[in-house]
Parts: structure tokens; C-alpha cells; sequence
């Protein structure tokens, strides 16, 4: 337990002390879309009745800050440690591969939690925003950075390189994201896209979080709900074999 | 590796030598677990490294050959957070006393990247002690290293060794394992090519070397077959045990050469070892 707890010490310190890349810079990055986008579509864009686009666009530009640095804290980390070589600190003592996979996963969780929150109070001012069920979006926030997180462990452990990692989070992690319906509703789309869209867990992290501010939604938040945790304990079991087996790790 | 069989006893001071390439490194990977060995089995204490790696894994502490750190931590955090992976959250008393004995107090609160190289390695060997582990296994730990540090370094771990550890070392050094070691494995392309102590190997090489300068200059026709390498007037003589020497003076007198100046040599490992990495 007290490896655990320092793992995940030091794995939290590790983002904290270089909170202004970590913390402020998505934070910031998220306040220049709302920006932009709210200015530029607000008159334009009407996703559900009675909605503004503002209020629509913070809690799924919010979910996506916290997605994309939940990623960004696991594969990041490890693959600094392996590149550098200090993973050997982490892979020396006794510590379960259960034990490093919660300790990465909860350090990726507090990072993916604090830009999301961030974001979204830094964007409230910004709307006329609710929050009419709580949990629904607590449960699709931890779990939706606890999908992302987890792919990013399996990203550091994968990659032998920055390039490598940079390929996994551009030509897999980004367009996830972006094509989730943060910046729309997915009923905009043509139905070829439309259809493609419900094989995107993001979608449903996305589609269900705003669930919790709007109390509306594309699909129902229950079978959202469903997909985002089956994803999450898919990709937590791939992640422990990975862990158990040494996979890259322990060659 | 191929089919290595080695048991190092409790408190022994253990050397594996060999050239680069010849499995050191591997076979303490398999120890620490960093390695997994597609057969065979390797305990620690008696411990299982793959099945019981958690003991085994706390009685070992490894210093890795690779000069690694973490730099986001001053030299007092790694060492707390190395402490704390091993269970030990309230450690502060022991890590201070391996920061004085490593020379480390006046850096203890630098950044590791801001450290040069040799205080980098005293780093990586305070982390390996944190959790005080029996067996402490050092991959060529002075590589690189000046001699203050490595006096300073063997000084600390020959008292830990005389404390009861148990230390496995690797290094290219010869003559650190001659001055240090009890017993020493030789490994040659994954092989084990020789396994005794330190004292047996250098002993098991009979030969000891006699320098000389004549006069006149030149050597009897029967001493020929003994004669090595001649530079500048220094003739080498190559002797099989001290039985040889009577002859070789013997000789020297009937041919009426006198004998200007006379070095024996005793062999070292470096000659030990040289000579079993040729034959094997």
C-alpha cells in the first residue's frame, strides 16, 4: 500500500510542479475556443431548443480538456521514464502491476478532473449554465478521464518514441475528440457520419456529460453510461495483461 | 544466457566479470526482475524473482549500469519517493545517514539534473540502499568515476559488506575485484568460464614473470624457450612456478652473463583473466 500511495504521490507532484503546462495551458487553450467559437456561432447555431451554443459548448469543451490531459499526464510520464530510463525506480521495487496501474490511472484522473474543472469555471461567466444532475456528470467525467488515462498508459508502454506517442495521440486520440460532437450535435451530421459517430466511445463521454448540464441529450445517458464504463473496464484489463505480462516493459 | 548455474552465498563479496556483451548486465536484469528469463529459475534469499517478487524484489538493491534519473526531484525527494515505492513512507533518519555517508548533504536539496555525473552515480546508489536490502548489486559502479568518489564508495560498501549484505559487483576494473572480492564468476558469451575464489584463479596461473637486464646482453640458447617480449635491455622471462628460477640462475652463471637488475611478478586477474577469455 505505502508503494502505491508513493507512485501516486509522486506521480501527481510530477504534473504539479509544472502546473503552468499542465494545468493553466489547457485551460487557457479551451477559454480561446469558447471564444471564438461562441462569438462566431452563438447567433448562428442553435443545438437544442432553447439552448445558447454557449451553454451547449462549455461542458463539452470542459470534457475534452479533461480527455485529452488525462492522455496527455499517463503516456507522457511514461514514456519520459522510459525514454530517460528511470522507469527502472518504478520497475525495481515491489510494487503489483495493479499497484502501478492505479497509481498512474488515479494521477491521470486528478489532472483530467482539475483542467475540466478548470475549464469550467473559468467558462461559466461566459453562459447561462446548470447542473441539474450532478452525479450523472461526475460519474461520465471520472470515467471518461479514466478511459483516456488508460489509453494512455498503454500508449507510454507501447511506444518506443516521442514520435511514436505523437502518432497515437494525432491520428487516434485528436480525431476522437474532435469528431465526439463537442462543437455540435451529431444530428447535424449526414447520416453516414451520424452512423459512424455512435462507433466512438467520445461520442458517448461527450453526449453524456452535457446530459448532466442540459438535461438533454443525443442518445440516453443510461446506455451512454453502459459503453463509457464497458470501454473503461475493457481497456483497464488490456492495460493490467499488459502490466502483468511486462509488455515492452520488463523485456 | 546459457544454462548458468551460480549461487552466491549470504555476506559473500561476489565479482562477475567479463567483456562487454557477455551477459552481466542480463543476468542481474533477470535477478531484479527487469528482465524475464524464457527459462530456468533465479532466486533472491530464496525468494523466486517471478513468483515471489515481492520479497525478493526488497531484499535487493540494484545501482543500474546506466547513469538514469528523474528530473523533476531534488536528491532528498528521490530518495524519500525510493523509499516510499518500497513501503517505507517514514525513512528519514536512514536516508540521511546514506546522504552523509555518500558524500551527499551539501546537494541534497539540488535538483538531480543540476548534478554532474559522479554525483549522479552516488545518487543511484543511495537509491539502491533506501530499503536496506541484503543483497545489494552494483553494475559497474565506478565507471567513469573519479577516485575520490571511488574510494569514498568502496569504503561504504565494504563496511555494509562487514555488516552482513551481500554484495554482487560487476566491473571492468581487475584489480577493484581483486582488492574486494572473496569469489568471482567469469562470463563469456553467456557462458559461466570460471567460478572460484579470488585467490584460487590467480594461484590456478602458474606462471610468474621475471624481469631482467644482462650483461652482456643476451640470453643462453637453453633459456630460450622461456623467453618473452625484450624492450630497451628488459628481458621477459616467463617462469612455470618458483622451481624454474634456481634454473634460469643456474644457467645465467655457467654462461658467465651477470645479472644487472631482477623484478619477479606475481600474476593479477587482469592476466587471469585475459588468459581464460583466450582459451575458452
Amino acid at each position: 500500500m505505502g508503494g502505491f500511495l508513493t507512485l501516486c504521490q509522486k506521480e501527481l507532484l510530477r504534473f504539479w510542479k509544472v502546473s503552468f503546462q499542465t494545468l493553466l495551458a489547457p485551460v487557457l487553450s479551451a477559454l480561446l475556443y469558447l471564444l471564438i467559437f461562441s462569438h462566431v456561432l452563438e447567433s448562428h447555431v442553435q443545438v437544442y431548443p432553447g439552448i445558447g451554443y454557449a451553454a451547449f459548448l462549455i461542458p463539452g469543451l470542459a470534457m475534452m480538456s479533461a480527455l485529452q490531459n488525462a492522455f496527455a499526464n499517463s503516456s507522457s510520464s511514461l514514456i519520459q521514464s522510459k525514454i530517460t530510463g528511470n522507469l527502472v525506480y518504478v520497475l525495481l521495487p515491489p510494487l503489483s502491476p495493479t499497484e502501478i496501474f492505479w497509481a498512474y490511472l488515479l494521477a491521470s484522473l486528478a489532472r483530467g478532473v482539475m483542467v475540466g474543472l478548470g475549464v469550467f469555471l473559468v467558462a461559466a461567466p461566459f453562459a447561462d449554465l446548470a447542473l441539474p444532475h450532478p452525479f450523472w456528470a461526475l460519474a461520465f467525467l471520472l470515467l471518461g478521464s479514466g478511459i483516456l488515462g488508460t489509453l494512455g498508459i498503454i500508449a507510454g508502454i507501447w511506444a518506443d518514441k516521442f514520435d511514436q506517442l505523437a502518432a497515437f495521440q494525432n491520428f487516434l486520440i485528436m480525431p476522437l475528440t474532435f469528431l465526439s460532437g463537442v462543437f455540435y450535435s451529431i444530428r447535424s451530421l449526414p447520416p453516414f457520419w451520424q452512423g459512424l459517430s455512435h462507433f466512438n466511445p467520445v461520442f458517448y463521454i461527450i453526449d453524456g456529460f452535457r446530459y448532466g448540464f442540459l438535461a438533454t441529450s443525443d442518445v440516453p445517458p443510461l446506455l451512454s453510461l453502459a459503453v463509457v464504463a464497458g470501454c473503461f473496464l475493457a481497456l483497464s484489463l488490456l492495460t493490467l495483461w499488459l502490466l502483468k505480462t511486462g509488455y515492452k516493459l520488463r523485456s | 544466457m546459457d544454462g548458468v548455474d551460480l549461487e552466491v552465498m549470504p555476506g559473500e563479496f561476489f565479482a562477475l566479470l567479463g567483456p562487454n556483451g557477455a551477459g552481466k548486465t542480463t543476468l542481474i536484469s533477470i535477478l531484479a526482475g527487469l528482465v524475464k528469463a524464457d527459462r530456468g529459475q533465479a532466486s533472491v534469499l530464496g525468494f523466486d524473482v517471478a513468483t515471489q517478487y515481492r520479497q525478493a524484489r526488497r531484499a535487493l538493491g540494484v545501482v543500474p549500469q546506466e547513469l538514469v534519473f528523474d528530473p523533476f526531484f531534488t536528491v532528498r525527494e528521490a530518495l524519500r519517493i525510493q523509499s516510499g515505492y518500497f513501503g517505507l513512507r517514514r525513512n528519514d533518519d536512514w536516508v540521511d545517514e546514506i546522504i552523509h555517508h555518500l558524500d551527499l548533504a551539501d546537494k541534497a536539496d539540488v535538483n538531480m539534473r543540476a548534478l554532474s555525473g559522479g554525483m549522479k552515480r552516488r545518487v543511484m546508489v543511495a537509491q539502491a540502499l533506501v530499503h536496506k536490502p541484503q543483497v545489494i548489486v552494483l553494475d559497474e559502479p565506478t565507471a567513469g568515476v573519479d577516485v575520490e568518489l571511488r574510494q569514498a564508495l568502496w569504503a561504504f560498501i565494504r563496511k555494509l559488506n562487514s555488516e552482513g549484505h551481500t554484495i554482487v559487483l560487476t566491473t571492468h576494473y581487475l584489480e577493484e575485484a581483486e582488492a574486494l572480492c572473496q569469489r568471482i564468476a567469469m562470463l563469456k558469451q553467456g557462458r559461466v568460464v570460471a567460478l572460484d575464489t579470488t585467490q584460487n584463479l590467480i594461484n590456478a596461473v602458474s606462471e610468474q614473470i621475471l624481469k631482467l637486464r644482462l650483461d652482456p646482453d643476451r640470453l643462453p640458447a637453453s633459456l630460450e624457450s622461456l623467453a618473452g617480449a625484450s624492450e630497451n635491455g628488459e628481458r621477459t622471462l616467463a617462469l612455470q612456478g618458483y622451481g624454474t628460477l634456481e634454473h634460469v640462475l643456474a644457467e645465467l652463471r655457467r654462461a658467465g652473463i651477470r645479472i644487472l637488475e631482477m623484478q619477479l611478478l606475481q600474476p593479477d586477474l587482469e592476466e587471469v583473466f585475459v588468459k581464460i577469455m583466450r582459451k575458452s
